[in-house]
């Protein structure tokens, strides 16, 4: 087992859910409510033993569900503590109500999601469909490609969050089984850099003694909208406010990131664009297809909400086609999170690139390099295709 | 304090004392004129230091009477989460008081009171109300009652009483009302071996008073069951609301009485006395018929059938209650 007092600088073997909880023992939140969900359970088993051994100071809440495990989160946060939880799939399903209030109350509650597929039918495995549908609850919402993005997002989602001009809650995705159960190796802080990175969150209007406010109130036809527009300006102040901390964060570990990561992007003419996981394996493919002389790159979409529109037209300009690659699903619509998102961003601009869509990995189906091989095919195929080209489902069984 | 000896002796100042005191919830509200809601929670935050208080608040009416945005009654710092969820979410701001304490942020953790309805307690609030409960909290819950979903309009809830004709569970020309008799909350509450649960009414306000200083004053949680007239839902004349709440302790549908450490059972003064002199309990037909709720039990014939179960299923209760206050 890792330690919390991990010594920067030396690489740390653990999986992505070790990470998370290592993370938060070296941020030492006030309170974590949280309740047991695979592929989420270590990181509160891996939690707990840093409680229970003394390493953190958090008041750990063993809710009975994750509706109270998200309402527990807000109680608490609104008395001006800092707060964590983790979940995934059913879990975060079961809290989705309280979501929307965790942010109309604005209060940056931080989540750890271990993206794993909705039942039914039943499955456990690796999907973002349940941190892609929250899209709509006024959450920050970003994913990771490794344990150590994963790790390292805890810290920036409270920088981000706690920010006076933000003040929302945060949720960051590592996909199931394949981040949050394979072990990686991690460069870990100390609490030293949680001190120079993430100073005491300071509430402007706590639920404490002695101050004598009213929060949560029905607000009806005459001011709700008021409160929603003031989420939107918060949305809005994210979106400067997260390059600010990954900039911080960058300069004070070296890893820099960026809300649409680019990779083997120059004179590309054709891109890969997804999110997670698959980001690592597309990166591998991007590489042996550019040693082959395929002139091919991959963006990684890493803030999903806010949603980068500006960053990704920029790194799209000059791109003929691009295959949106979605480990997620919305039915009905004109097609999946990720795909509909980038369709709509680039709709105003004049030079934008051909958009195909792919659904690939539902259920932790794997996406390896073949069905990266084929969606290029694919990709290379539609390319200047007069038509509409429909989304696609990679490795469906025939 | 812990031991249920000395939580006994715990006493509430003089009514001339508390007269002095200013309301934490203040005038203005937008309750139905005759509701007791707001007079279970003047009472219930009068016996509070306001400085070392918190009130957390299910959806319901005492919540949207008393919160309309950009307006507050309370006076005492004031949070609200979601309908079904109080319990959790008082448990995670106790949770957060113990951080800060330890933090030297807070001397000690405030008195911490979670109001929710019957619809937020008997049902949709069970789960949270009973994981808040066996983690061992230190808050105290006060469940006011008026025995259906009276903040939508009167729809039944677990704690409807038999008969009572609500907006889904209407007299119909078949079935004549809710046919269930209502839950067990004290029992249920009082089954998590928490170290205090007790009844309480508005019809005797420092029983009510004291019950909650006491509540609070223990450490862990507690668990409070008041009941509260409702005239709109209830249908009866808005001035009688004490009186109706007399009513039910005098025919014993509503005994005040404390668990305490979930065992040792105790008679509050009211009902006591008619333990003691059994003469005193009023019939139950007397609080059915005062209630337009029950009006199908009288009208177009008497339904004596179901008067008599009625009658029969509050007697079984008490009997049973006074077995359980004679074990200790």
């Amino acid at each position: 087992m890792t330690k919390a007092s991990s010594t920067p600088g030396k690489r740390v073997g653990m999986t992505g859910d070790e990470a998370v909880a290592n993370s938060m023992a070296v941020i030492n939140p006030d309170v974590v409510a949280a309740y047991p969900i695979t592929p989420q359970t270590i990181i509160v088993e891996h939690f707990s033993d840093f409680v229970n051994d003394g390493e953190v100071d958090t008041e750990y809440i063993t809710v009975e569900s994750e509706h109270s495990a998200m309402s527990a989160c807000v109680g608490a946060s609104a008395t001006g503590a800092r707060v964590f939880t983790a979940s995934a799939s059913q879990g975060i399903a079961l809290m989705y109500e309280i979501l929307f209030i965790a942010s109309a109350s604005r209060l940056p509650i931080v989540m750890a999601v271990a993206n794993r597929a909705l039942s039914g039918p039943i499955n456990i495995h690796g999907e973002l469909t349940d941190q892609t549908v929250c899209r709509d609850t006024g959450w920050i919402s970003m994913f990771s490609e490794s344990a150590q993005e994963a790790y390292d997002a805890g810290f920036i989602a409270f920088k981000i969050g706690e920010h006076p001009d933000v003040s929302l809650p945060v949720m960051y995705g590592l996909d199931g089984f394949i981040l949050t159960h394979a072990l990686e190796g991690v460069y870990p802080l100390d609490r030293k850099f949680v001190k120079k990175y993430l100073p005491e969150r300071e509430m402007v209007h706590p639920t404490i003694p002695g101050n004598p406010v009213s929060s949560g109130l029905l607000a009806l036809q005459n001011y709700y909208m008021e409160i929603k527009y003031q989420q939107e300006i918060a949305m809005d102040a994210a979106r400067k406010v997260i390059p600010k901390a990954f900039e911080e964060f960058g300069d004070l570990t070296g890893r820099y990131y960026k809300n649409v990561e680019e990779h083997q992007m120059e004179d590309a003419e054709v891109a890969f664009v997804t999110m997670g996981a698959l980001a690592g394996t597309a990166k591998y493919v991007v590489d042996k297809l550019r040693k082959a002389g395929e002139k091919v790159g991959m963006l990684k979409v890493k803030t999903f909400r806010p949603f980068p529109e500006e960053d990704l037209a920029k790194a799209l300009k000059g791109i003929e086609t691009i295959g949106v690659i979605d480990r997620d699903l919305t039915f009905g619509a004109p097609g999946p999170a990720l795909y509909t998102d980038i369709k709509t961003s680039l709709y105003d601009h004049k030079e934008r690139p051909q958009v195909l869509g792919f659904v690939a990995g539902l259920g932790g189906r794997d996406v390896a390099q073949d069905e990266f091989n084929y969606i290029y095919k694919q990709v290379l195929k539609n390319k200047g295709a007069e038509k509409s080209v429909p989304v696609e489902w990679v490795g469906l069984r025939k | 304090m812990t031991s249920s000896e000395e939580l006994k002796k715990v006493r509430i100042p003089p009514a001339k004392e508390l007269m002095r005191l200013k309301d934490r919830l203040a005038p203005g509200h937008r309750l139905c004129a005759g509701c007791t809601a707001g007079t279970i929670a003047r009472c219930a935050t009068l016996v509070t230091d306001p400085d070392d208080v918190v009130i957390f608040h299910a959806t319901g009416c005492l919540e949207v009477a008393t919160t309309v945005y950009p307006f507050t009654a309370w006076r005492v710092p004031w949070f609200h989460n979601a309908f079904e969820n109080v319990a959790a979410t008082a448990s995670g701001a106790e949770a957060a008081y113990r951080s800060m304490v330890k933090k030297g942020k807070l001397k000690k953790v405030p008195d911490i009171i979670a109001f929710a309805g019957d619809g937020g307690t008997y049902d949709i609030g069970l789960q949270s109300l009973s994981g808040a409960l066996e983690r061992g909290h230190d808050f105290v819950y006060i469940c006011y009652t008026n025995g259906a979903y009276m903040n939508t309009g009167i729809q039944r809830s677990g704690g409807t009483p038999m008969y009572a004709a609500t907006t889904t569970s209407p007299a119909g020309t078949v079935i004549p009302g809710k046919m269930e008799w209502r839950k067990d909350l004290v029992a249920i509450a009082a089954a998590h071996k928490i170290p205090y649960v007790a009844t309480a009414s508005p019809a005797d306000h420092r029983d009510l008073m004291t019950k909650v200083r006491r509540a609070l004053d223990v450490e862990g949680p507690a668990f409070l069951l008041v009941d509260m007239p409702c005239p709109r839902g209830w249908r009866f004349n808005e001035k009688d609301s004490v009186a109706v709440a007399k009513q039910a302790i005098d025919n014993c549908y509503f005994p005040l009485y404390e668990i305490y450490d979930g065992r040792e059972y105790v008679l509050s003064r009211m009902s006591k006395t008619i333990a003691k002199k059994p003469e005193k309990k009023v019939p139950v037909e007397v609080y059915l018929k005062g209630q337009g709720r029950f009006k199908h039990l009288f009208k177009p014939t008497k339904r004596d059938d179901l008067i008599t179960l009625f009658q029969q299923a509050v007697d079984q209760e008490w009997e049973h209650l006074q077995k359980l206050t004679e074990m200790y």
